[in-house]
């Protein structure tokens, strides 16, 4: 805490007196107010817009630019043969392809064979063994469950549904993971590629969904191809990451062993490093499968029917029971796959002998169980297709059961959420609508700057003058106060259950659990609560990104607390620390890096919810964005989702950065 | 054992720093330990040159960061030297093509690292079948192989095994059996039995002495244990800092020790252990004495006699011949000398 105090006291006024300073002149000169016509352009950047006009631009006329290269590989022919388009939509059919045979096998049948699609019977029983196969009788239980609902709860054709988004995740999680792996592989062996690639994978994770969901429209179209293609996009970055990381940790002693018996480079890819690497690989694989899961909904925006597509319109019309049972099977599936795919990265040989049915048992398991499907499916057609009398449906029960909630609440969660408006939320809009924008670029410089790098100072500067020269840079603001208020919210609210939960380790391991169970949520299941409490309002907005952003926070508190040294920690009882003093004095400074680190991932999650928030009314860039996609304005998506990835990267940089130079100094790291 | 050299390595450097091959190029390859220092450079191995003999057990021994291990690696160049020549087999291996590297490793060289880098996807067979496969030898005749070498270390029964079920002594066994698989002429050993528990590093260097005398093998064994070198060692390098300070004979060392580094490194080796009767004897005194010893009986055995009886001991050598005498006066001054000048 300490340290702080100092880092404040030391270099304050030279880090945030310019900056109050130029806060200070809109009372001293006369047009430098928000709401005057031609507001000075020390305030407000010039020429930009200030509500809600359709295409603006900034005094560097970034968003035309764009458009014009969009529109340049449009009609520009490559040799005269072909444009960029033609390219991009014939790779869009080849995935077609694949589309086509595993929609084919899930939910279409093979009409032209006189074949049906996959029996629910076989899915359910191969997950069963699967799940008995990865990690015993809790996963099978756990995929059982999960299916069983799909077919139970098929009134409305929620296991078509479940069948169509699988359909499409099976073919976009491998595409990603190979793409991935490929490019982790290549950063790997080249040094210069890596130096290319790593800033950006940075920029890609950053960068909001619906910003490129446009530049897919018009590169590929609508429809589940280009919902794939948007999918794989999104979902080979962490798999690219985590193969750079997977094979660079990998002991210098194996790969000499593999030097020394003689291996080619390739035999040292396969037969050495992959291998050796398998598990963060495979959580690689893990990470795509829960990003394409994440994406189902997005994806609907584009016209890719499935789960997502039916949520989306039950969203919309606020059929909220129904959009429930729709989101309880997103979350099963996502459960499911996320715990399939986790215990298959862990997964460790295993040692059997004997004759082949004990060294192949769940081989054996699934080849008999196909033929027992196979008679059941052809002598009874209850196992075929599970009829339409015997499916149920909550969803009347739930839409009751919600509108008597809401409506017995609605006199306690109206006057809170008034009271949030009102109090906690309309000042802090205030406060950040006023800061001039040349004093929010010296303060981060000046920031950056006292963290001792001039380079970091002027990279997070330019940041910050790019979203104010796009014209932007008013709904930036609120975006930037959207993310704070939640920022605060989530500290106020996951360091003390941080602190509560390491005290524990039975408490530990329940929380890391919710936390586990939280994080697999797609992000788009968090607005339901959310309009169900507070209607569409700021308030429920912040609501929704609280809850899906206060995960890291939590985490990475426990996480720093329970990693004191346990010396240390014995050292402070001996000395004779009360319980209190053992985690003020003691604990807490030493977990502080850690805490920011949870901070920055709390922010980066806000920023990624805010987006998706946007789809409640924001009046953020969000909004911006959600209008770009539906005038197919590519350049002005695009020169948003940039701001908002700047706007991450200029508060990651910064946080790092500090969290870094801390533990430098507690001698965590050198 | 013939004097044929094995392995010649010439004024190996190996710095790590900026430019390091035109910062030793502008110090006319000779910088000095200031120069290093005050341009930033970190000399891992400075100037070494040494020869390994064919059948031969060479321990190279220093603390950590002495530069061994590199050097080590310069052999088998998984490093390549700054400077310097490296002759395996009189074939200059600095110039040799990755497809001949690729040859002699596959052929001629085996090594065995300090945590058994074995891979942890493989079977205990697979793992010793390992570079077998890489040389695309057929599936069962290099099991057989590997099942031989497994039986060679002792590990039979555990073929179908994964390294994470065996304790660290077993799984130092089958990086043995893996280096071994393709009959190597040269054996490397990376401070091989370092992460073992004591018990077992005893255990280890028996098994390892018991295969070396079936196999006869040249070895370069890397180490930080005295005790050991001197237990496996035919000859030590010691090295200090970059540089190797001595090459000897384990007795070599002790008794003439080329700097006060080594003398402090051999100052607590249990003396009695390691010196004979013919090293610490009085070369003047040959006239013949009732009793008798023999010129390679190590102190330790012979002490108690010696200072338990009030007369001399005559040192006879291989011919019976008389060659010196030695008394209580010899066996303490050898033993607590040095402890006497501090």
């Amino acid at each position: 805490m300490s340290k702080i105090k100092t880092f404040l006291k030391g270099k304050f006024l030279f880090i945030f007196g310019p900056f109050i300073l130029l806060w200070l002149l809109r009372y001293i000169i006369p047009n430098y107010t928000i709401s005057s016509k031609t507001p000075h352009w020390a305030y407000i950047p010039p020429k930009s817009c200030l509500g809600g006009c359709g295409s603006i631009d900034g005094f560097i006329p970034f968003v035309d630019w764009t458009n014009a290269l969009i529109q340049f590989l449009r009609k520009y022919e490559i040799f005269g043969l072909f444009t960029f388009r033609d390219f991009t939509r014939g790779v869009a059919n080849y995935v077609d392809k694949f589309l086509d045979f595993t929609e084919a096998v899930l939910h279409k049948g093979f009409p032209g064979y006189d074949i049906g699609p996959l029996p629910w019977i076989f899915i359910l029983t191969i997950t069963i063994i699967l799940g008995f196969y990865l990690r015993g009788w809790r996963l099978a239980l756990l995929g059982g469950t999960c299916f069983a609902y799909l077919i139970l709860f098929s009134k409305r054709g929620i296991w078509e549904l479940s069948m169509k988004s699988l359909a499409a995740i099976s073919v976009s999680a491998p595409l990603a993971a190979i793409i991935g792996l490929c490019l982790g592989i290549l950063a790997v062996k080249r040094k210069r590629f890596a130096n290319f690639l790593w800033p950006m994978l940075n920029i890609l994770q950053s960068l909001p969904h619906f910003s490129y969901l446009i530049l897919v429209v018009i590169f590929v179209g609508i429809g589940t191809k280009a919902g794939v293609i948007a999918t794989v996009i999104f979902a080979f970055p962490p798999m690219a990451r985590l193969t750079i990381l997977g094979l660079q940790n990998i002991s210098q002693e194996i790969k000499e062993a593999g030097i020394m018996a003689g291996c080619t480079k390739w035999q040292m890819l396969f037969k050495v490093e992959i291998p050796a690497a398998r598990s963060p690989i495979m959580l690689g694989v893990n990470q795509v499968i829960m990003q394409c899961l994440a994406m189902i909904v997005i994806a609907a925006f584009i016209g890719q029917p499935g789960l997502g597509h039916d949520l989306l319109i039950r969203l919309q019309g606020l059929r909220l029971g129904e959009a429930f049972e729709i989101g309880v099977a997103v979350v099963l599936i996502a459960i499911t796959l996320d715990r399939y795919s986790q215990a298959l990265a862990l997964k460790e040989p295993e040692r059997r002998e004997g004759n082949f049915l004990k060294r192949y048992p769940y081989l054996c398991a699934t080849f008999f169980s196909i033929i027992i499907c196979t008679v059941l499916v052809f002598t009874f057609p209850f196992f075929n297709e599970y009829p339409k009398e015997l499916t149920v449906s909550a969803s009347v029960y739930l839409d009751n059961g919600i509108k008597s909630f809401t409506r017995s609440l609605f006199v306690p969660l109206g006057i809170f959420r008034d009271w949030m408006l009102i109090y906690f939320l309309m000042p802090l809009k205030a406060i950040f609508q006023s800061m001039p924008w040349t004093g929010v670029i010296l303060l981060v410089g000046a920031i950056g700057w006292k963290l001792g790098r001039w380079r970091l100072a002027l990279t997070v500067m330019l940041f910050v003058f790019f979203i104010a020269s796009t014209g932007y840079w008013v709904r930036a603001m609120i975006t930037v106060y959207m993310v704070f208020a939640s920022l605060v919210i989530c500290a106020l609210i996951g360091i003390p259950l941080g602190i509560w939960a390491s005290k524990k380790e039975s408490r530990t391991k329940i929380v890391l659990n919710i936390c586990d169970i939280f994080q697999t949520f797609p992000s788009f299941i968090y607005l339901l609560p959310a309009i169900m409490l507070f209607q569409i309002s700021d308030v429920s907005a912040i609501f929704a990104i609280v809850i899906y952003s206060s995960i890291p926070m939590i985490r990475y508190t426990v996480f720093g607390l329970r990693n004191v040294p346990q010396q240390i920690i014995e050292a402070s009882i001996t000395s004779g620390c009360t319980e209190k003093q053992l985690l003020w004095k003691v604990k807490m400074p030493l977990a502080f890096p850690e805490i920011i680190l949870g901070a920055n991932q709390t922010l980066m999650f806000s920023l990624f919810m805010v987006m998706i928030a946007g789809f409640i009314g924001t009046v953020d860039l969000s909004q911006e964005i959600f209008r770009a996609l539906s005038f197919s304005d590519g350049g002005k998506g695009l020169i948003i989702g940039l701001c908002v990835a700047f706007i991450g990267l200029t508060a990651d940089r910064l946080l790092v950065e500090w969290s870094d130079q801390m533990k430098i100094k507690l001698g965590f790291k050198n | 054992m013939d004097n044929q050299i094995k392995i010649s390595c010439s004024n190996i450097w190996k710095l790590y720093g900026k430019s390091p091959e035109k910062f030793l190029r502008e110090n006319k390859n000779k910088p000095t330990t200031e120069q290093l220092k005050s341009n930033n450079y970190i000399p891992a191995v400075r100037d070494a040159s040494i020869d390994v003999k064919t059948g031969e057990i060479l321990v190279i021994m220093g603390l950590s960061g002495s530069g061994k291990s590199t050097l080590l690696r310069c052999m088998s160049k998984l490093i390549q030297p700054t400077d310097g020549k490296v002759f395996f087999e009189g074939k200059d291996l600095l110039k040799a093509t990755d497809k001949e590297l690729i040859e002699i490793r596959r052929h001629k060289m085996g090594m065995v690292f300090q945590h058994f880098a074995l891979l942890p996807h493989r079977t205990v067979l697979q793992n010793v079948a390992f570079p077998l496969e890489v040389q695309g030898i057929d599936l069962v005749k290099r099991e057989d192989r590997a099942k031989e070498v497994i039986k060679l270390v002792g590990l039979e029964g555990r073929e179908k095994y994964y390294p994470r079920e065996l304790s660290g002594g077993q799984q130092q066994r089958v990086g043995l059996a893996r280096s071994l698989a393709v009959e190597p002429d040269v054996w490397f050993l990376d401070e091989p039995f370092s992460a073992l528990d004591p018990l077992i590093r005893k255990e280890m260097q028996n098994e390892f002495l018991r295969l070396q005398n079936m196999l006869k093998k040249t070895i370069v064994f890397i180490t930080h244990d005295f005790d050991e070198a001197i237990r496996l060692a035919d000859r030590i390098a010691i090295m200090y800092e970059g540089l190797i300070v001595q090459v000897g004979t384990p007795e070599e060392l002790i008794t003439k020790p080329a700097t006060d580094y080594v003398a402090e490194f051999t100052k607590d080796i249990p003396r009695s252990k390691l010196l004979n009767a013919e090293s610490i004897m009085n070369e003047n005194d040959k006239k013949p004495h009732e009793n008798i010893v023999n010129f390679s009986d190590k102190i330790e055995k012979i002490a108690a006699n010696v200072l338990k009886s009030e007369s001399t001991f005559s040192v006879i050598d291989k011919n019976n011949e008389i060659i010196g005498s030695l008394s209580k006066k010899e066996i303490i001054k050898a033993l607590f000398a040095e402890d006497k000048n501090e």
